[in-house]
């Protein structure tokens, strides 16, 4: 107990009632901790201790939030006019289209990434989990019980394993980087030992109807996809869930004094990734009509790519899902247009790496530059 | 040291109990979906029972057998293909070691191959180059060596190689394509390929290239997949925009072809014809109902591990094929990609795998 925030009791304060219902022995028998576990209660009761990363992290949305974006958005304006300059078809209502239903399944996955790395955590496991929950959802057993629980076993599936990430994280003390690397291996070759190594052919013409469906003229896997980053965006923003997220990702000491049970809130947001992976596996397994254990490979790396290239910090405590739609937004728009001009992998990997570096450093400099 | 909130946490031992319980009967629910049993037991795999002088049951031949781990279809019916065949054999002991993507313990599995004195290896490297030095290893400890489709970089790491023919896949393609598109001027042909960095891509596109040249055409739009299905749909999905109309596509790889054919299907497209790669039933199933854009398919046929198999066979017991005359099996065989259409489909149904 060598807490220097914890100030020593005062002897003459009775207190008789809190000793009572105290919480058992205490270390010193001449001191009651009974006004200290009141005040830590107090503390944890009133918000006001509680968001003091957060309100750092407000502050800096709106003074500097939308100076953070700007690198991004300067990179969007500027593929979008190469786009316009360089192919016919670029701005066609039908591109616009695969531009965003390219971006939906990846865009799931990274809301999910983005709360892991708010929280200060990452997950390399995700492209696994999508690969897993698409074969396990699609195997001839799950097939035969139709769509809906098809759906809801790619969830569960999701969930649970995020959630076992999340409790070896939390309560087993581990290193996030190596349980979520052992599930990345793990859950790849659970995939491919229910797959059997081949790939399964989804035959109900509802599901893969998640894909080929449209409302509004707008596509399902659309409506997912901003759906997913709506919810994400008031869960962050506008819950308790979402504050605790900031504070027990900036400093988790002070977030488990505030009262917070940082495990129980670590180990939730790897669910929370889970179930996002969860969902990303049923409209991967929708687009492509069948589910592999190849599906989500190297998932991991293009979403920690688009949440910190939008502006999240790998270290944990503050970060945007405006952001990190952004950056999904522009490592799809890369795929699009290279494709549109008919250019070779090689060089758009490398435009890519490019880019990535270009946008972080335009970010630091602005960033620098606002504070 | 954590017991200054525990008081909060009062209820968590009934709560904890509660979502256990639901964690582990979902978990039942979901355990019982695992399940790929269709019913249908008969093995997809390509044998053939032996004839002629050569079906006579022969001295006893331990056959060790070597390949990468499958991660997609093809690799996976190789395995499957080749113990099936050696199962066909009374005097065959199949000895397979445990599949591996990693370059060193493929080295390593050989090795203890090596050292158990197996009658003949079957080799598919991860990389033949790098395998090179443990297959010569192996031929010098007089253990001839059946290079199955990958290369080994210099002869003397093998005794017989077989494999497919990538090149010959790209003429197939673009002889097909060439002859339904005769006639048109400057048709928009596209391509898919599957990884660019591997040899076998390069060779498929420039057999395609220089196939579609001699009838004075040429690949317009040229994609590349990674070989599986979700790199196929975002690939293609993102090719039906830049060509808003097409005269035909050929696509490498039947494995990918699935996410190809579900981007065409999602983008309402059926303007061009498509020519698959490889020959999975998938695609057979397809061609042969002949309601989809996929008119054909060339073949690369994974019963070549199971032919692999029958070679080494004949390699051990030291007798040439009943059909040749010479009293030795040759020292390369490479296969012909055969095109597969809605008129042939019935004969290669048979060779066909699941992807």
């Amino acid at each position: 107990m060598t807490d220097p925030t914890r100030t020593p009791t005062d002897p003459t304060d009775p207190a008789p009632s809190a000793q009572a219902a105290g919480m058992g022995p205490a270390p010193v028998a001449t001191v009651p901790p009974a006004d200290e576990q009141a005040r830590v209660e107090a503390a944890a009761a009133e918000p006001a201790v509680e968001p003091s990363p957060f309100r750092t992290w407000l502050a800096s949305l709106s003074e500097g939030g939308a100076t953070r974006n700007i690198g991004l958005i300067v990179v969007l304006v500027i593929l979008c006019i190469v786009g316009f300059a360089t192919a016919e078809t670029f701005a066609t209502t039908g591109n616009i289209r695969t531009i965003l239903t390219n971006a939906s399944v990846i865009g799931v996955v990274t809301v999910g990434m983005t709360f892991v790395i708010i929280g200060g955590g990452i997950d390399l496991s995700v492209g696994s989990i999508v690969g897993l929950a698409s074969v396990w959802c699609t195997t001839v057993a799950t097939q035969s019980y139709g769509p809906f629980v098809m759906v809801l076993c790619a969830l569960l599936v999701g969930l649970i394993v995020g959630l076992v990430n999340g409790a070896l994280i939390a309560y087993g003390r581990l290193v996030p980087f190596i349980v979520t690397l052992g599930m990345l291996i793990g859950a790849r070759g659970l995939a491919q030992q229910i797959a059997g190594l081949q790939t399964q052919v989804v035959k109900s013409e509802t599901f893969n109807g998640i894909a080929d469906g449209a409302f509004l003229g707008v596509p399902y896997l659309v409506w997912l996809l901003v759906g997913t980053f709506a919810i994400g965006w008031v869960v962050l923003n506008l819950t308790t869930f979402g504050r605790r997220t900031v504070a027990v990702g900036g400093n988790p000491e002070a977030a488990r004094l505030a009262g917070i049970d940082i495990r129980l809130h670590t180990a939730l947001l790897y669910g929370v990734s889970g179930l996002c992976c969860g969902l990303a596996a049923v409209m991967l397994t929708a687009q492509t009509a069948s589910g592999s254990s190849t599906n989500g490979q190297n998932y991991e790396l293009d979403a920690i790519a688009a949440v910190i290239i939008g502006g999240t910090l790998l270290t944990g405590g503050r970060g945007t899902l405006v952001g990190t739609f952004l950056g999904v937004l522009v490592f799809t728009l890369i795929t699009n247009l290279f494709i549109l001009n008919n250019l070779s992998t090689p060089v758009q990997n490398l435009a890519k790496g490019l880019i990535i570096l270009g946008a972080v450093l335009l970010q630091r400099r602005r960033s620098e530059s606002a504070t | 040291m954590s017991d200054v909130i525990s008081g909060p946490r009062s209820g968590l031992g009934r709560r904890g109990f509660l979502f256990g319980g639901a964690a582990v009967g979902a978990t039942l629910l979901a355990a019982g979906c695992t399940s790929n049993d269709s019913g249908n037991d008969s093995p997809e795999t390509n044998t053939k029972a032996v004839g002629g002088d050569n079906a006579a049951k022969g001295t006893q031949v331990t056959i060790g057998f070597s390949a990468p781990q499958a991660d997609h279809g093809w690799i996976g019916a190789i395995a499957k293909n080749a113990e099936a065949q050696a199962k066909t054999f009374e005097d065959v002991t199949f000895e397979p070691v445990e599949p591996t993507n990693d370059v060193a313990a493929q080295i390593a599995a050989i090795e203890t191959l090596i050292t158990k004195k197996v009658g003949v290896l079957v080799v598919l490297p991860n990389d033949g180059k790098q395998l090179t030095a443990v297959a010569s290893k192996a031929m010098a400890a007089g253990i001839p060596v059946v290079n199955l489709d990958r290369v080994f970089d210099s002869p003397l790491a093998y005794r017989t190689w077989i494999g497919g023919d990538n090149y010959g896949m790209g003429v197939s393609a673009g002889n097909f394509i060439a002859e339904q598109l005769k006639g048109k001027s400057n048709p928009v042909i596209a391509e898919i390929a599957g990884i660019d960095s591997l040899p076998l891509t390069q060779d498929r596109s420039r057999g395609f290239k220089d196939a579609l040249a001699r009838a004075g055409f040429k690949v317009t739009n040229r994609v590349a997949a990674e070989f599986t299905v979700a790199s196929g749909q975002q690939v293609t999905s993102n090719l039906l925009q830049a060509a808003p109309k097409i005269d035909a596509v050929w696509n490498h790889d039947d494995d990918q072809g699935l996410g190809v054919l579900a981007a065409i299907r999602q983008a309402n497209r059926s303007e061009f014809l498509m020519v698959g790669g490889a020959g999975s039933l998938d695609a057979m199933e397809l061609i042969k109902a002949d309601n989809s854009v996929l008119k054909a398919t060339v073949t690369y046929s994974p019963s070549m591990a199971s032919s692999a198999i029958s070679i080494a066979r004949l390699i051990g017991q030291k007798k040439g094929f009943s059909d040749l005359v010479e009293n030795d099996v040759p020292a390369s065989i490479t296969l012909s990609s055969a095109t597969v259409t809605k008129e042939n489909v019935d004969q290669y149904l048979k060779t066909g795998f699941r992807s």
